[in-house]
């Protein structure tokens, strides 16, 4: 039980963070709950849907369908959070005005909360379809229906837990700098998932390496530790990166920076045309 | 307000990250590695490949059951469906010692790539 309760642990604590984040930075916006709630769902039906077909996808692309599935759903997350942010960027300090003042829940108008809809259910999607395969080993394999669904519950509660405490954390900013920090937080998150992409782009030989390990910091910070897999999940932590995966992380993290300040000035409304 | 910039700007990162993924080189002839997934074992479970060279390492997994092939080491991820085959590359690597476990039976599906 141990052991499929450490596996569930790993891939559920990915997703829980990246929905903690998602769930802090729609603070204060109705419906939210809804939205994300959706996304879960989506995310776990995608999940169960990608595991069944995991044949079909593993031959498609000349048997790089993997990573082209993967390298897509990522890609698109990254587009989905930098939209938000820029988004936010414009809309954050007004939102945290209204909180103070208000102190409840207020709404400024249309979100993008179907894009943060996908990057959950994107998030759900990859750890879970993982989730689901390993379990469909587990009791092929002969584990008792008992250890299955033990380590599963074990596991599912850990991540949750270990997201709710991120996000409880995260509610202590105060609310004056509470919109930037998650706004630089999405920043990270969809830096991190480009880098990701690119290591499955360099992995099906589609992308070059520039560097197949442009270091290795696994001995001050090892990607297996549990510490290492938060910052993994959150800012792309990666112990031994490729060339690519850095320069994709700098240049997501660029393109938003000046999407934000370009969009975000204060007393600057959004420019009329692109 | 006004829904535009955000559809353009939205549109615009689509584009940037597009271009940056098709921009990849053509896969050239590699080393190549075919490792056997049989009863939750690597075979062979000990593999040594040229270090300095791109490997083209084939996983074939012979069991009724799902693997995910993964290395900390290697850097690299990938599920091995039931009855199915995967191709991954990995390096070129430094020489040393690589381990990879099947992670979905890591008591006995271990390995280890041996760069020279």
């Amino acid at each position: 039980m141990a052991g499929i309760a450490v596996l569930v642990f790993r891939e559920v604590l990915e997703a829980a963070l990246i929905i903690s984040v998602v769930f802090a930075a729609t603070r204060g916006v109705p419906g939210r709950s809804r939205w994300i709630g959706a996304g879960i769902l989506t995310g776990v039906l995608g999940a169960v849907a990608v595991a069944l077909s995991a044949g079909v996808i593993a031959e498609a692309a000349a048997g790089m369908g993997q990573e082209l599935f993967n390298a897509t759903v990522l890609f698109a997350a990254v587009v989905m959070i930098g939209w938000h942010a820029i988004w936010m960027a414009t809309h954050g300090r007004q939102l945290a005005m209204q909180m103070q003042t208000i102190g409840s829940e207020v709404s400024v108008g249309q979100r993008p909360l179907a894009a943060l809809l996908i990057v959950v259910a994107i998030a759900v999607l990859r750890e879970g379809s993982e989730v689901v395969l390993f379990l469909f080993a587990q009791s092929a394999g002969g584990s008792g229906w008992v250890d299955v669904a033990g380590g599963m519950a074990l596991g599912i509660a850990g991540g949750c837990a270990t997201g709710l405490a991120l996000y409880f954390g995260l509610l202590r900013i105060p609310i004056r700098h509470f919109f930037t920090a998650t706004n630089w937080l999405l920043l990270l998150l969809a830096a991190g998932m480009a880098s990701q992409a690119a290591r499955f782009l360099v992995q099906a030989d589609f992308l070059p390496s520039l560097g197949p390990q442009l270091w290795d910091s696994s001995s001050v910070l090892s990607d297996r530790s549990i510490l290492g897999q938060t910052l993994h999940a959150l800012i792309g932590y990666d112990a031994r990166p490729a060339g690519i995966q850095i320069l994709f992380y700098i240049v997501t993290g660029a393109l938003i920076a000046i999407g934000m300040r370009l969009w975000g000035k204060p007393g600057k409304g959004a420019p009329r045309t692109a | 307000m006004n829904a535009k910039p955000s559809y353009s700007l939205f549109l615009g990162l689509l584009l940037a990250f597009g271009l940056l993924a098709g921009a990849g080189p053509a896969a050239a002839e590699d080393p190549e590695v075919r490792l056997v997934i049989r009863e939750h074992k690597f075979e062979p479970a000990e593999v040594t490949v040229p270090a300095g060279k791109k490997i083209k390492l084939v996983i074939e997994n012979q069991d009724a059951t799902a693997e995910e092939f993964e290395s900390y080491e290697l850097n690299r991820e990938k599920v091995v469906p039931p009855k199915g085959q995967i191709t991954i590359f990995v390096g070129p690597l430094k020489p040393g010692r690589y381990p990879f476990v099947g992670d979905f039976h890591k008591d006995s599906a271990k390995g280890v790539l041996i760069a020279k």
